[in-house]
């Protein structure tokens, strides 16, 4: 459903979010937008909001106000801002793909069956495509020689490497990453971090939430600052990194560095 | 007459009809079991998910029938279903009915064995991971197919030992059944103990059928809970 002739259509828009947990006013009114190809990410203080904020584009939180589209279809909502339509929010978070922070893989299934669950049971692509589809992501994220292995054997790096195949073998319109190598010891960072290099490299939409800030300059074509629930700056990389305006930025820059 | 005699397949001895009656046991424990763990995935489900009115319902439920002792329990509900299942059909204009003794104990023991699957299920449903099920949501999966494929396998493992426990109670509590005049493995037992007088020799004999079924039922929920386990990193002392 590619649109071809428009040079980047939209794949991801979000509009003057906010949301509330109770009485805790979390986002105050963000926006974000990702064309295809775009690489946004996401940085700012614990607790102001990024995970939130990522959480809202496939809904696993209900925003509490504001508007989202995804390829340019717009998330159906009521004005209390949850979703109208359960079938859309199901049909939209299969072009998502999203990779947490703790992996989340299925403990109690293979390496290949977590990439092949969804394709066959929900999008009902045929096992064999689907089996082999995942062979070669595995192949390309160094997994090759573990699609036999449950999860809970794998290092922190390998779960994390798998969790991304698996979210690429559903051939997602747009990645969602919420700090993917947070939860990793040091020494595993890089190897998750180069995978996922390589699916910027390739063109891949994706929205990023990261610490990694070196990381972040080198991929990002747009980076967001949010601060306690407000986006306080946004711009290229290397303008955000290299010449902040904003006083928070740069003590929160110097702070991580 | 020797014990082995007594015991023989055919009359005079009595083996044919302990076997008669140990089968319908097991049948009965098998219907009450299951009937109490779709009583119990309901329960566990309202209990976690439902609203005030279901969990205060559940909440009356699970509390009654684990405080009051099962062998009032199954006077109380024998009665109670019987009668009020042959009220309902006079009320209708139908002709009163007897109810089978089979179905009136499953139904009973079901309602019985019901809330105590609820607990266990409930427990067993809070310690699946969040992840795990935010995961499949993320990707799209619906929640019919996000309970039977995700929830239900990761909350089995930790499900398996309760269970296997209340089928245990399952297959003993048959015996109550005794008491309402059902001809269960107990009550074969008893009569024919007090025809020969041979009470030590039957209910030795039934009390070894007990633990047959005990033994058998503990290496089958072994394999289960293996399985169930696969994919979990041995923690020490298992
Ligand atoms: N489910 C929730 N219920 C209540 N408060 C929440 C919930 N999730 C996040 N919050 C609060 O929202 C704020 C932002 O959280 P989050 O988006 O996780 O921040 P970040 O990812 O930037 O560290 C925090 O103060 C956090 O405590
Ligand atoms: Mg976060």
């Amino acid at each position: 459903m590619k649109d071809t002739a428009a040079p980047s259509p939209e794949a991801i828009r979000v509009d003057e979010l906010h949301k509330s947990f109770g009485a805790h006013h979390v986002l105050k009114g963000v926006s974000l937008r990702a064309c295809e190809g775009d690489v946004v990410a996401i940085i700012g203080g614990s607790g102001s909001g990024k995970s939130t904020m990522l959480r809202c584009i496939n809904f696993l939180e209900t925003p509490s106000s504001g508007r989202i589209s995804i390829g340019g279809e717009d998330v159906a909502m009521r004005p209390d801002g949850s979703p109208l339509n359960r079938k859309q929010i199901e049909r939209l978070r299969q072009s998502l793909g999203m990779v947490f922070q703790s992996f989340n893989l299925w403990t109690h299934r293979t390496v290949l069956e977590n990439l092949i669950e969804v394709p066959v049971h929900v999008l009902k692509t045929p096992k064999d495509e689907a089996i082999a589809r995942a062979r070669k992501l595995l192949a390309r994220v160094g997994l090759a020689e573990k699609e036999g292995a449950y999860p809970a054997f794998m290092s922190g790096g390998q779960q994390q490497r798998a969790a991304i195949a698996r979210a690429l073998c559903m051939e997602p319109r747009a990645m969602l990453f919420d700090e993917p190598t947070s939860a990793l010891d040091p020494e595993l960072v890089g190897e998750v971090l180069q995978v996922i290099r390589g699916l910027a490299d390739e063109g891949r939409t994706m929205v990023l939430v990261t610490h990694e800030m070196k990381f972040a300059r080198e991929v990002a074509s747009h980076v967001i600052y949010l601060h306690n629930g407000l986006i306080e700056e946004q711009g290229p990389p290397d303008q955000l990194f290299g010449a902040p305006k904003s006083e928070r930025l740069k003590q929160f820059l110097k702070s991580v560095a | 007459m020797s014990g082995l005699e007594l015991l023989a397949w055919e009359a005079p001895g009595w083996g044919a009809a302990l076997a008669a009656g140990l089968l319908k046991s097991v049948l009965i424990a098998l219907g009450a079991f299951s009937l109490g763990l779709l009583i119990g995935i309901g329960g566990a489900y309202g209990k976690l998910y439902g609203g005030p009115v279901t969990r205060d319902l559940l909440a009356v439920y699970t509390t009654i029938v684990r405080a009051v002792p099962e062998l009032i329990l199954i006077l109380i509900l024998y009665f109670a279903f019987t009668s009020s299942i042959n009220n309902l059909l006079l009320a209708w204009g139908f002709e009163r009915i007897q109810i089978s003794g089979f179905v009136a104990g499953i139904a009973v023991l079901g309602v019985v064995q019901g809330a105590y699957a609820t607990e266990v299920l409930r427990g067993a449903i809070l310690s699946v991971p969040a992840g795990q099920i935010e995961a499949a949501r993320a990707m799209g999966m619906p929640p019919l197919m996000l309970a039977w494929r995700v929830t239900f396998p990761q909350m089995l493992a930790a499900a398996i030992p309760g269970l296997a426990n209340l089928w245990l109670i399952a297959t003993k509590d048959t015996a109550l059944l005794a008491v309402v005049g059902y001809a269960e493995l107990t009550l074969v037992t008893r009569q024919a103990a007090s025809t020969t007088k041979a009470f030590f020799t039957f209910f030795m004999a039934a009390g070894l059928l007990y633990l047959c079924i005990s033994i058998l039922s503990t290496l089958i929920f072994g394999r289960i809970e293996a399985w169930a386990r696969r994919g979990q990193v041995r923690q020490e002392g298992r």
